[in-house]
């Protein structure tokens, strides 16, 4: 009955004492993200938006995954930041691209913020009505305002300065582009990571599994879900800004539902709150998406929302889940031979 | 003895209903205390107003003295009063030692943390752990909760409480859904605690509520029906008819 052993041998101790650490597989993304860099100069345009479209993904993970917070509004953050990045170039204001992101982070981070603080007082339903009605708010406002946000046209022709001052933007050939989101997309990933595997990561997700068994144990949940919100819509500013400096140019598609909806079909098919299932997702739905629209132009997305059917229904979890089964069962034979 | 929870005239309605009725009761330090009545009677509800998931419509409940009618739920855990659930309320997602380590996070301030890994806090590991020791659960401490038989899960729940160090201890119907084989895990848990807090438990189970308290209190429709020593409950002609009739025949 002597506890301390127990203590330093228990599985369960020694799984959460290691949880956070770094697996050799983690390095895979990153080398596949180099290789396509090298092996695929010709489709770096597309990689670029890949890479983003994986930055929004985790941004979104951060809340529905990990905390729990239905939304389908996360693309009014992307748009904030893209905006914020397109109409301080457009105008000369800040052309900075690194500042840059920093200015689209505070912004949408602010935008989440206040948003938060009224519709995280919600939850299911209206929660989810609430976060589409902001959308909605600053996709109209983007519209109206014609004079500053180029209107239902957009602002093109963003004048971008050079990273470091020396290099440059082409928006033909998207090489500088590519590396650039992949260096800051490593660096939120990074943040991200460190945040989930953290205490506080480990009360969202206690939030996420029963918020009232959280508020009995003391936690300050609303103020833990409105700085999660924050935080996250601010990596999809970063997201929709590095969206806005790689085209040089924004548009109200970058605060639409399409962008909102795809996003979350992306974390759902790759697995939400597994961290990596905005990767395997945003490569899964790119890649379908594109093959699919080859095969069949006018009707492909009947074959993307069969599958996504398939994954609801059989699925949960998307890929990283089914990924998981497999292993434990797997696992399972090997110990019992 | 000092009262830790005390109410003075508490009521609460639900429109019409009125739940709780003029309640005056005190949770002294260190006592062993039953709260006892039929379905309905406004037990859950009492609890409710206790913790401060419920604002009662008048009347002041006290913690040492001081007022906390209107103090949220999580600073009355700060102050020490923490309370079990009548139906599970787990992380079910996550491992057994996960579940513990919530609640010990919070109470030692490691939780809002966000640069730090939850794994290198290994006081609050350890401390999750010897805890599970004690509870009989550090052989399922890496099981996630499903894969646990219910008895066992009603252990997490009260081992997530526990990893609060309440003063105050309020358990609502702790053997609910416990075969009654497993039941005597519950009941060792709790014979188990320090001896310096105060219990406050539930319960329909007869048996367990005549072993373990020293004082009940009867409530009906809502109001204090009668208070004393389980010989004395258990001797009241009229407990025994709204009550005690209708479950088993014990101190008579």
């Amino acid at each position: 009955m002597s506890t301390t052993p127990a203590v330093h041998e228990n599985p369960a101790a020694l799984a959460l004492a290691r949880r956070h650490r770094f697996q050799w597989w983690e390095v895979l993304p990153w080398l596949l993200a180099l290789g396509f860099y090298f092996a695929f100069p010709r489709y770096l345009g597309f990689g670029t938006e890949l890479l983003i479209t994986v930055l929004f993904a985790i941004s979104l993970d951060l809340a529905l995954g990990y905390a729990g917070i239905i939304t389908l509004g996360h693309a009014a953050f992307f748009g904030a930041g893209a905006y914020t990045v397109g109409m301080l170039a457009k105008h000369e204001i800040w052309t900075e691209p690194i500042s840059g992101l920093v200015l689209a982070a505070i912004v949408a981070g602010a935008a989440g913020f206040l948003s938060g603080l009224v519709l995280l007082r919600t939850v299911g339903l209206t929660l989810l009505m609430l976060t589409l009605c902001t959308m909605g708010f600053l996709e109209e406002i983007a519209n109206m305002a014609a004079e500053v946000t180029g209107g239902f046209d957009g602002l093109d022709s963003l004048p971008i300065k050079p990273i470091f001052g020396k290099f440059e933007f082409d928006v033909l050939y998207s090489s500088t582009q590519y590396l650039y989101v992949l260096g800051v997309l490593l660096v939120c990933f990074v943040f991200v990571r460190t945040l989930i595997y953290s205490p506080y990561g480990h009360s969202l997700t206690g939030i996420r599994e029963n918020t009232l068994r959280m508020h009995a144990v003391g936690a300050p949940v609303s103020k833990r879900l409105i700085v999660c919100y924050t935080i996250s819509a601010a990596l999809a500013g970063v997201a929709g800004a590095l969206w806005a400096q790689a085209n040089a140019y924004v548009n109200l598609s970058t605060l639409g539902l399409d962008r909102a909806a795809t996003v979350l079909i992306i974390l759902v098919l790759g697995g939400y709150g597994r961290l990596y299932g905005a990767f395997l997702g945003a490569v899964a739905y790119m890649v379908l998406s594109h093959f699919l629209s080859k095969a069949y132009p006018t009707a492909w997305q009947l074959g993307l929302g069969l599958l996504l059917v398939a994954i609801a229904l059989f699925a949960q979890g998307g890929i990283l889940g089914v990924a998981d089964r497999l292993r434990k069962r797997f696992g399972k034979e090997r110990k019992t031979p | 003895m000092t009262a830790l929870i005390e109410t003075k005239s508490l009521n609460k309605h639900f429109g019409a209903l009125h739940a709780t009725r003029d309640v005056t009761f005190a949770l002294e330090e260190g006592a062993r205390h039953a709260l006892i009545g039929p379905n309905g009677a406004g037990k859950t509800t009492f609890i409710n107003l206790l913790t401060g998931v419920l604002a009662p419509s008048d009347g002041t409940v006290l913690f040492k003295g001081q007022d906390i009618t209107r103090v949220e739920q999580a600073e009355r855990v700060k102050l020490g009063i923490a309370r079990t659930f009548q139906i599970n309320r787990l992380f079910r997602g996550l491992s057994v030692l996960e579940n513990v380590y919530m609640s010990i996070a919070e109470r030692v301030g490691a939780a809002p943390a966000m640069l730090k890994p939850a794994g290198k806090r290994s006081d609050v590991i350890e401390e999750a752990m010897e805890l599970l020791t004690r509870l009989k659960l550090a052989d399922v401490a890496h099981k996630a909760i499903p894969e646990l038989p219910y008895g066992r899960q009603r252990l997490v729940e009260l081992a997530i409480t526990l990893g609060l160090k309440p003063q105050a201890l309020l358990l609502d119907e702790p053997a609910a859904g416990v075969p009654s084989a497993e039941s005597h895990i519950i009941l060792d848990a709790i014979d188990a605690l320090p001896k310096n807090i105060g219990v406050l438990i539930i319960d329909h189970d007869m048996d367990l509520v005549f072993r373990f308290a020293k004082k009940i209190t009867v409530l009906v429709r809502g109001a204090l029906f009668a208070e004393g020593t389980p010989k004395e409950i258990g001797a009241n002609p009229d407990v025994r008819a709204v009550y005690l009739g209708q479950a088993t025949t014990h101190g008579a």
